[in-house]
């Protein structure tokens, strides 16, 4: 088989496309850049879904922690602590249990004039489970880095809004949320980069690869059983995330620009590479 | 485990759980907790050891041995980390018996890779094939405590990096002012001045590697999750001890556990930063300074 017909068989395997036998011997490079590149797709799935639902989630989350009432603030504080304070590992496992445990038929609910069945059994595929878990787990992350911004918003500002007459709701659109995001972005940038090294944990965590459905390192890590080489399918995980990375923070930087394009030059806060926030 | 234990269909309730939570697979359980303990504590000061030597290698004035430093300090940012964890103990292992075969086997021709088989003399095997089931436990063990030092390693090198150079600049010229070597500046004032420094980031460490300690399970140790998965699920009659699928209840458990280890860590770190801030010229040392006056 040349490449071109490997990428052909094999490119969009992840997704089911394509032959449905993976290769059993005589593996080539070309066999394992492309479907470990397959894999990728998964990763960037899951990764790119849970930071834009995430984000809201984590504004709100943020606010909340930061809001005067306990009823409001301590729900937003535990749900902090949880996600931030157990690894991803175990609440994989834990989420994917709690799915398996709901009854297979469906849950009946009565509306009182109409009767539906909620189907369940797709909680318990990694495209949905691990999306649930991922997009609370990396709210959670995201939550704190904003409620760390809210909390050094300048006073000025928050003064210059008031001489202005803004209030409420458009205070917040306006001046708060904007500069609470200026001062996030650097270290949400670093929140991104390892949210999408987290994806990598979903089907080595319980949630199994139906079809061999799976994602990069789902299939490096077949290569390595195989062929009893790590020398080749990691390294190609590897490069594909260091490109990944490098990808995320070109486009990070490019929304870091906008955001602090009022600002002169020196004022501007800056992405520094900050290790701190894998699970 | 109690006398009323022998017959165990026979007894329900408390009893029942008493003596279904003290079987033998359940104490292999809880030393599995021991296990993870263990782990935390060797790789804690091995992590920082390995990250110490990879900043004062970044730090070096030899060309070669400084790239060397920051390409360990570098390789752990773009690459998921499990994706090291799966790989080091992997290569490590081979890397030994490909060592050892070049000793012990010398007279040995064929190639070591064959196809898709990674071939070498019984001799070298690690451990070998002779050797009772402890020792391949250990092995393993020792081979995943060694991944975790290498990966923490790095992170920690990028850490003690930047706590080297955040000590004001002025300390160490005073250093040289009295005389000090280059070395004795080194130990004697950077060295024991950084640790306020590197502190936040360390302890931020210490979180990840309590929360990364559940992945000694993709490497084959018997640790509490592959506990969790083996006692939690469902157990027919033929079992002493029948019970449906309790796994979730298991891993409500392992959550709870992780959240209380976090739990302490904080305040314990808490209460280290105070320490460490005595006397620093930093805004908490100069706090305590005025507090003190």
């Amino acid at each position: 088989m040349s490449c071109l017909e490997t990428i052909q068989a094999y490119g969009l395997r992840s997704l089911g496309i394509g032959e449905r036998l993976l290769p059993r011997s005589d593996f080539t490079l070309c066999e394992q850049v492309t479907l470990i590149g397959s894999g990728l797709i998964w990763n960037i799935y899951f990764g790119a879904l849970a930071l834009f639902f995430g984000f809201f989630l984590a504004t709100g989350v943020a606010l909340a922690k930061n809001a005067e009432h306990p009823l409001i603030r301590k729900p937003a504080e535990w749900f902090i602590f949880l996600f931030r304070g157990s690894p991803l590992f175990i609440q994989f496992f834990l989420a994917y249990e709690s799915f398996v445990l709901l009854p297979k038929s469906g849950i009946e609910l009565n509306l009182g004039f109409v009767e539906i069945t909620a189907a369940t059994s797709w909680l318990t595929r990694a495209w949905a489970g691990a999306l649930i878990v991922l997009f609370l787990n990396t709210a959670a992350y995201t939550g704190e880095i904003f409620y760390g911004a809210l909390r050094t918003v300048p006073k000025g500002d928050l003064e210059a809004a008031d001489a202005y007459g803004l209030a409420g709701w458009s205070r917040f659109r306006r001046i708060v949320w904007p500069t609470m995001l200026r001062l996030a972005w650097p270290a949400y940038t670093n929140e991104a980069i390892f949210l999408f090294h987290a994806t990598t944990l979903v089907y080595f965590s319980g949630f199994p690869a139906w079809r061999q459905k799976g994602d990069a390192l789902y299939y490096a890590s077949y290569f390595a059983d195989k062929t009893f080489n790590p020398f080749v399918p990691y390294p190609i995980v590897a490069g594909y995330f260091i490109l990944l990375t490098l990808l995320i923070i070109m486009l990070f930087g490019l929304i870091n620009r906008r955001l602090n394009r009022h600002l002169p030059q020196a004022a501007r806060s800056r992405f520094r590479f900050r290790p701190q926030v894998i699970r | 485990m109690f006398s009323f234990c022998s017959d165990p269909s026979t007894i329900d309730g408390l009893s029942w759980l008493a003596c279904y939570l003290t079987n033998g697979k359940h104490m292999a359980f809880w030393g599995s907790f021991g296990v993870v303990m263990v782990l935390l504590a060797i790789t804690a000061p091995a992590a920082l050891m390995f990250g110490f030597g990879g900043a004062m290698a970044a730090r070096s004035r030899v060309l070669p041995i400084r790239w060397l430093g920051k390409g360990y300090s570098a390789m752990v940012r773009g690459i998921p980390d499990i994706a090291f964890f799966l790989f080091v103990p992997f290569a490590l292992d081979q890397g030994f018996e490909w060592l050892r075969h070049k000793v012990k086997c010398p007279d040995w021709d064929e190639p070591i890779r064959q196809g898709n088989d990674f071939v070498v003399c019984a001799a070298a095997k690690m451990p070998l094939s002779s050797s009772p089931q402890w020792v391949h436990e250990t092995y393993g063990f020792f081979l995943a405590v060694l991944a975790f030092a290498v990966v923490f390693g790095a992170f920690a090198a990028n850490v003690l990096f930047g706590a080297m150079r955040a000590v004001p600049h002025g300390q160490m010229e005073t250093g040289v002012a009295y005389g000090m070597t280059d070395r004795q500046v080194f130990w004697r004032i950077l060295v024991p001045q950084m640790w306020i420094y590197a502190l936040p980031g360390l302890s931020n460490l210490w979180m990840i590697l309590i929360k990364a300690t559940p992945l000694l399970f993709l490497l084959g140790v018997e640790d509490i999750v592959y506990w969790a998965r083996e006692l939690g699920g469902a157990k027919t009659s033929i079992f002493a001890y029948p019970h449906p699928d309790w796994r979730l209840y298991y891993f409500l458990g392992l959550l709870v556990f992780y959240l209380s280890l976090t739990k302490v860590s904080e305040t314990v770190l808490a209460r280290l930063t105070r320490k460490l801030s005595h006397g620093q010229a930093t805004m908490a040392g100069e706090q305590q300074r005025k507090a003190a006056a």
